[in-house]
């Protein structure tokens, strides 16, 4: 019992030193800025543009079902505009960035930690780094960087979708008049709104993209390990997402 | 000169390398023989830094390796060509672009660089695929660009690691004639890990048997043909018994 503890605090603590050998060496790759500039723009198309049909997607529909829990929530206790406003603030502040968040911790989390990790056990990565690459400046920061830039960029593009879904379904289905919707989004409206719902994307990207590099580069043994990592990349991005969304709230609301 | 120096390396409680010395000297091409998963790979890891010995070191020109710092590092490998088991091409990349990305880290002309990948693929006679990604080519092809990615950076060193294993014997006469050639041509030295004892008798000056953790016996090729250490012996006459004998090493490594 105290040595399957002590072992476990062990494994820990192993894991944490990994982890920060990891994170020291993406930090001291980023010197190589002749190395990832390129590749970062490739990989910004790869993790940002084909995110959108997907984000989109779930944005449209977010906003129709906020609309309509919206007027069913406040109905008879505020005036109907306010569905304008739960509209605009829920998914600038939280459903657009978490949602999108977590479906791309399935998509590029997954997507990297499996593109690495096939790497990893094919020997590639060793070949790279005999070709005298770090495999940090060359796979995890065009990846870390390009996901930290799109991941606001796409955000914003849901967001924008599901007001504009939220507003036809109030404006179809709620008998409010375009301008009461409006009216509603803009009466609580501040800056903060879309600076903070952009911040938090950018870190959500970057843990993201981090997490799914850390998995793919550590794999050991074969497809199996490659389908782990997989896993892992998954959930921990996930899991990270709604622990940062929780600090954000915390720290910055 | 490439040389182990009591090098050990353990993964876990897998004692892998325990004590293992050889020196590779400049123009020779030395063999390690020995079974799979004795740590043939995880010594040819050593010499370009890929894995650090838990004691001991490996000097490469008098450089110890786990010693170098990031540039002397990158300095170090731009003198190896690394031949991986699993050819290790980049799939995501065509041949051409295989060859071209180590060299772009060499101070190269863009010219250069186009006549050092013409030049390799005509030695691994491999002109005609430069366009062809690696899933399009056949085991065989794909060790032969695997090598012509190692020779255009014009390396001192060669390291190949198990080049013939998995092809068949028309295949492997290839690659041991270009293992050949590759040496008379650039003049570079090489070790090759292998179990192919007709690849090693070919293309091997000497050869060194790899044996739980350390060299059992090292010696120009016609002396250990006639060896008469009966581990060596065991292995070059493929006898069963040796084979009990090494599981019964492999298992010992993992309890
Ligand atoms: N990166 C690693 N992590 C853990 N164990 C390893 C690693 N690389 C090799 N090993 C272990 O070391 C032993 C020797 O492997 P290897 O050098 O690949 O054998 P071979 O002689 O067939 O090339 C094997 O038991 C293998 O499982
Ligand atoms: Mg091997």
């Amino acid at each position: 019992m105290y040595k399957a503890l002590s072992l476990t605090v062990a494994n820990w603590l192993s894991t944490l030193g990994s982890v920060g050998h990891f994170l020291s060496d993406v930090a001291r790759s980023l010197r190589d800025v002749r190395i990832w500039t390129g590749l970062t723009v490739e990989q910004m198309r790869r993790i940002g543009v084909d995110s959108v049909p997907i984000a989109l997607f779930i944005s449209a529909f977010t906003g129709i079902v906020l609309s309509m829990q919206a007027s069913y929530t406040l109905t008879g206790a505020v005036p109907l505009y306010f569905v304008g406003t739960a509209v605009g603030k829920g998914l600038l502040l939280e459903l657009g960035p978490v949602l999108t968040g977590l479906v791309l911790a399935g998509r590029v989390g997954a997507n990297i930690a499996a593109e690495l990790g096939t790497m990893k056990v094919t020997e590639q990565v060793d070949a790279l780094e005999t070709l005298a690459y770090d495999p940090h400046s060359y796979l995890v920061v065009p990846r870390v960087i390009a996901a930290s830039v799109m991941f606001p960029i796409v955000v914003a593009m849901a967001s924008a979708l599901g007001i504009v879904t939220g507003w036809l379904t109030a404006v179809n289905m709620l008998e409010l008049s375009t301008f009461e919707f409006f009216k509603g989004i803009k009466m609580f409206y501040q800056d903060k709104d879309i600076w903070y719902g952009l911040v938090k994307s950018i870190s959500f990207g970057f843990v993201i993209a981090l997490v799914g590099c850390g998995m793919g580069l550590s794999v050991r043994g074969g497809a199996e390990g490659v389908g782990r990592a997989t896993t892992k990349a998954v959930v921990y991005g996930s899991a990270m997402i709604l622990v940062l969304d929780a600090v954000w709230a915390v720290t910055v609301l | 000169m490439i040389s182990f120096k009591d090098v050990k390396k353990r993964f876990d409680s897998n004692v892998v390398l325990d004590g293992f010395s050889l020196d590779v000297h400049d123009g020779e091409t030395m063999v390690i023989l020995g079974y799979s998963g004795t740590g043939k790979s995880v010594a040819l890891k050593h010499i370009v830094g890929l894995l650090e010995p838990d004691s001991g070191q490996v000097e490469v020109d008098e450089q110890i390796v786990h010693m170098l710092d990031r540039d002397g590092l990158t300095q170090l490998r731009s003198n190896v060509g690394y031949v991986f088991q699993s050819s290790a091409l980049f799939d995501s990349m065509t041949v051409t672009e295989n060859l071209k990305l180590g060299l772009k880290r060499q101070r190269l002309s863009d010219a250069e660089i186009r006549d050092r990948v013409a030049a390799s693929l005509a030695l691994v006679d491999m002109e005609g695929t430069e366009d062809r990604f690696p899933a399009e080519l056949s085991g065989g092809m794909r060790k032969r660009v695997g090598i012509a990615r190692a020779i255009a950076l014009h390396p001192r060193y060669i390291l190949y690691d198990e080049p013939t294993t998995g092809l068949d014997p028309v295949t492997s006469a290839v690659i041991n004639q270009l293992m050949i050639r590759t040496r008379e041509k650039l003049g570079v030295t090489g070790i090759v890990v292998t179990h192919d004892l007709e690849s090693a008798y070919m293309v091997g000056d000497r050869i060194a048997m790899l044996y739980h953790g350390r060299i059992r016996q090292v010696g120009p090729v016609e002396e250990i043909r006639r060896t008469h250490d009966p581990v060596v012996r065991q292995f070059l006459d493929g006898r069963p018994e040796a084979a009990a004998e090494a599981d019964s090493g492999m298992f010992r490594a993992f309890r």
